[in-house]
């Protein structure tokens, strides 16, 4: 931890502490607005199917009900990429697909119309399977996507968008190869995020060509955006964020849920609260990718990777939200980990009938890389190489170069992980745990210990804009003007942590507006661990904008070179003669404010860094498997808030993380198309009672980033974490894995000790 | 004790009495939105009818621990039970943590706040009320202890580890 500075590297309450304990923190369920009513959706119960007529009649009579839509009421706007989907559709694709929208007084008015509703279905052929949703005959499910596949393209990442890794001859990589491994993996667990607070929104319309909506996602901007677009290009939205009770990245996906609301708020012409309940959480909304790819590795002896080609499927559900922009990041992020001069890596995404697979932290990245380690790791294991070493020798230096999600080449300027990579093996006891490729760490009875490793990176901590106020007022107070939703990384503290640490102010006198899209100036917000990067870069900016217009007036005022004067606490200072000294109040008068502005460009030469060791015991008898230990590495540059960067690490046991190796998944009765489970008690989630002691080694190497050296890293803290943990069972066990998650049944087959099931990755 | 039945059945009973966080509140029974219906739960009349939205609703099924709250000193899950039941019972909430007249926080709260012992947030009004329970029933007990008492408390986030040192420092500061 740095001395350097008054509050940057300390531990600080964060801002919103006193709200979050004493429950006065507002959620989109704790608010109401005046004349409000509550929405609910009318769900399918069949995985694809037409809709031959639909009875509102009875609903629409039910007192308390103001609208009930359904695909002939609603206005034709469509959503995904490309736009593709309707708000209703006249088929449904999935168990849990909206079939009608009601909106009435109260909650249990409108569920009640629901149950009236009648709808006549024409029953269709699904498909939940990539590779059989491809085939010439498989059924359709948008009349825009021959073969279920997705056109690649991702506006939002510009024109050249990168939708493959294609580098290099990867035939004469291979014939330099002394090792070539081909394999398959599969990474489609599906996994749920599982924020604890369900999705929900509110939408009120004023007039025709305004929305207010009240949002629980990561960017309010980006909400504004896509719903400008989805409504046709002329509405004005204004987003207000509020709590994010948990998203890991999910409820940036909540583009349908909230144009559902504001359809019931136009008909009703009154705002319309639309709260998901768990189990629609579970059933339709965003799970994580699905991930499968077939892969060959080229490798040399000392481990130089020679030649990488394969086949990366995505199944992203019955519908496309932006997943391009996943494959993009995921497709850059691989070549962070391996240093390869030839590829040729096609990625294909594609519909079935299943719920939504969308943003989860990890973005693309995660799941590429889950599916691909374990068939790099057969080549390492061929070659009889230490894991860490070849992450070590291949993990990207400054100097090396990627193609980024744009499409563009950049290199890296960021620092270089080989020592946080050695100490963090070394507070880990890599060297001691480690026996070679399918060998136990220990034995003991029916018990075996196995130890593994992961890798993860992500050069977008420097991705999209962000535009900050900074206001400075004669009190000696300043005000941060970034629309940033606080979603439990702590970084609206942050960030006036850094306001604070700029103009020298106690924390307590630096205040941030909230996060509203009319009042605040562009930010994309928390994704991608920009917060510390990106936003902090404009947030600096600003406030070193609006401190040297205060110097100014002072230096008129004192007559003084501005280079002479200093501020702290609200006082001016004359640094030759502090003697000399004036509250902002005399250099402001009480009718002056000082408004600085910063503004970030993106900026992808600084890749973030995670590796993430394992340790796992495995009882032979029984297939089950207790995560002993984990181990983490990462270099930050600066830490912002120790305390706020450890509980993001930490985090790299929940949201679809780690425990993604052994037992989180979404499991789906093929027969009918409906997820089992779909609730708090079945789905399996990592209690109190079972935490595996945790060690974070955090390096601080000044990074080229912006006054305070520092990056963010929380986005990526659970992404290798499933990749060290199959590796860590192979290990225990002696055998290979390549279908996620390593349930007990799996192991014991792969053991010979019981039939297993079918492997759930390939069939249909 | 008065069976669910019993309750139900007796519905001439048309208000009934709960002592919220100090403060006595007489509630009819009936379908209006100021009044109880006999099939809302405590966390829904908390939340709707009372305004207290400190306690949170996850799962509305029992199984996350979010909407934990005191009934007579003891943790329970209040969507679990309708308001009815709840009839003359003395509640607790977040709200009602803490001294009201200084603003002076509970040690547990002030515990969270001192080692961050959240990140979302969304989880903590429970958790809070559920070490609050155990450390007035058992005043210094063991991590694990302490592990166990939450074990029924879901938090996404993966806060544990904070909120675990917040318990066991708020057990020592309460001695
Ligand atoms: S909301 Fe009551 S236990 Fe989940
Ligand atoms: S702090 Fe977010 S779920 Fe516990």
């Amino acid at each position: 931890m740095s001395d350097e500075y008054r509050f940057i590297g300390k531990a600080t309450p964060r801002g919103d502490a006193l709200d979050i304990v004493t429950g006065r923190t507002k959620f989109v369920g704790d608010i109401k607005q005046y004349g409000m009513l509550y929405g609910k959706v009318l769900r399918s119960p069949h995985p694809h199917a037409n809709i031959r007529s639909i009875d509102t009649a009875k609903a629409k009579r039910l007192r308390g009900v103001e609208a009930v839509l359904t695909h002939e009421d609603v206005p034709n706007w469509r959503g995904g990429v490309p736009a593709h989907l309707r708000v209703l559709d006249s088929k449904v694709r999935f168990v849990g697909d909206a079939v009608a929208l009601i909106a009435a007084r109260t909650e249990e008015i409108a569920a009640e119309a629901r149950e009236l509703i009648e709808v006549d279905y024409e029953v269709l052929p699904a498909v939940y399977d990539v590779v059989e949703a491809m085939k010439p005959d498989a059924p359709r499910l948008h009349a825009a996507f021959p073969g279920n596949v997705v056109p690649p393209g991702f506006p939002w990442f510009g024109p050249h968008t990168l939708q493959e890794v294609v580098i290099g001859d990867v035939e004469k990589g291979f014939e330099e190869a002394d090792i070539v491994v081909e394999g398959a993996c599969a990474y489609e667990n599906f996994p749920n995020p599982l924020p604890p607070e369900p999705p929900g929104v509110i939408a009120a319309w004023e007039g025709a060509d305004a929305l207010t909506i009240w949002t629980a996602s990561q960017g309010t901007f980006t909400d504004r955006t896509v719903l400008y677009y989805i409504l046709g290009r002329k509405v004005n939205v204004r987003a207000h964020g509020v709590a994010v009770g948990g998203s890991y990245g999910s409820k940036n996906t909540a583009w349908l849920l909230i144009v559902q609301a504001a359809v019931l708020s136009l008909a009703s012409g009154k705002p319309v609260k639309l709260c998901y309940t768990k189990e629609e959480q579970f059933a339709a909304f965003t799970l994580r990718l699905g991930s499968r790819i077939q892969a060959r590795i080229g490798m040399k002896k000392d481990g130089t990777v020679t030649a990488i080609s394969g086949d990366w499927l995505v199944n992203t559900g019955y519908y496309c939200a932006g997943t391009q922009g996943q494959v993009a990041v995921g497709c850059g992020e691989i070549q962070l980990v391996v240093r390869c001069p030839n590829w040729n890596l096609k990625p294909k995404v594609v519909c079935t009938n299943r719920a939504p697979s969308g943003i989860v932290r990890g973005y693309g990245g995660q799941e590429l890389k889950c599916a691909f380690l374990p068939i790099l790791t057969m080549a390492l294991e061929k070659a009889d190489l230490d894991p860490v070493e070849f992450f070590k020798n291949n993990y990207v230096k400054p100097g090396d170069g990627y193609y980024w999600r744009d499409g563009e080449w950049w290199v890296s300027n960021g620092v270089d992980y080989t020592k946080a990579i050695e100490e963090g093996a070394k507070a880990f006891g890599w060297k001691e745990k480690w026996k070679g490729w399918l060998k136990p760490t220990a034995v003991s009875g029916t018990k075996r210990i196995g130890v593994g490793v992961g890798v993860h990176g992500n050069a977008d901590v420097g991705e999209d804009t962000s535009e900050a106020y900074v206001r400075l007022d004669p009190e000696g107070t300043a005000t941060l003007y970034s629309s940033i939703s606080e979603h439990g990384t702590g970084q609206r503290s942050s960030l006036c942590k850094m306001v604070a640490e700029v103009l020298q102010l106690p924390l307590e006198r630096v205040s941030m507006t909230p996060p509203d899209s009319l009042a605040n100036p562009y930010e994309f917000g928390t994704v991608g661990s920009r917060g510390t990067f990106a936003v902090g870069s404009a947030v600096i900016e600003a406030t070193e904008d609006a401190r040297r217009k205060l110097l100014e007036l002072a230096a008129q005022k004192l007559d003084r070179p501005i280079e002479d004067l200093e501020t702290a606490d609200g006082v001016i200072y004359v640094r030759p003669t502090p003697e000399i000294r004036l509250p902002w109040k005399a250099v402001m008068g009480f009718d002056r404010t000082c408004l600085g502005h910063g503004r970030f460009e993106p900026n992808f030469t600084m890749p973030n860094f995670m590796m993430v060791f394992a340790e796992v015991e495995v009882d032979v008898e029984t297939g089950q498997v207790a995560l002993l230990r984990v181990g983490s590495a990462t270099d930050v540059g600066q830490i912002i808030d120790p305390l706020n960067l450890e509980n993001q690490l930490n985090g790299s046991l929940g949201s679809a993380g780690i425990d993604s190796a052994i037992f989180e998944e979404t499991i789906l009765d093929r027969a009918t198309g409906r997820v089992m489970g779909g609730n708090m008690i079945d789905f399996k989630w990592r209690t109190f009672a079972e935490l595996p002691p945790m060690q974070h080694v955090v390096l601080e190497t000044p990074f080229p980033s912006h006054r305070f050296k520092a990056i963010g890293v929380g986005e990526i803290t659970p992404s290798p974490g499933p990749a060290a943990v199959i590796m860590a069972i192979s290990n225990a066990v002696g055998v290979r894995f390549y279908d996620y998650p390593i349930t007990p049944d799996k192991i014991l087959k792969a053991l010979g000790k019981v039939q297993g099931r079918k492997a759930r990755g390939g069939a249909a | 004790m008065k069976t669910l039945a019993d309750i139900v059945n007796t519905v001439e009973v048309s208000t009934i009495t709960l002592t919220v966080n100090g403060r006595q509140y007489e509630l009819e029974i009936g379908g209006h939105p100021d009044e109880v219906d006999p099939a809302h739960t405590l966390a829904h009349t908390l939340r709707e009818t009372l305004g207290l939205t400190g306690t949170k609703v996850g799962c509305d099924g029992g199984a996350c621990g979010a909407c934990t709250v005191l009934m007579d000193g003891k943790p329970i899950l209040s969507c679990m039970m309708l308001t009815v039941e709840a009839d003359g019972k003395s509640i607790t909430t977040i709200e009602g943590l803490g001294d009201p007249l200084n603003g002076k926080l509970d040690p547990i709260q002030q515990a969270f706040v001192d080692n961050t012992a959240f990140q979302c947030g969304f989880c903590t009004p429970g958790i809070i009320l559920t070490a609050k329970a155990l450390l007035d029933e058992n005043p210094s007990p063991t991590e694990s202890e302490v592990k166990e008492a939450l074990a029924g408390n879901h938090c996404r986030c993966i806060s544990h580890y904070h909120v675990v040192e917040a318990v066991m420092a708020a057990a020592r500061n309460r001695r």
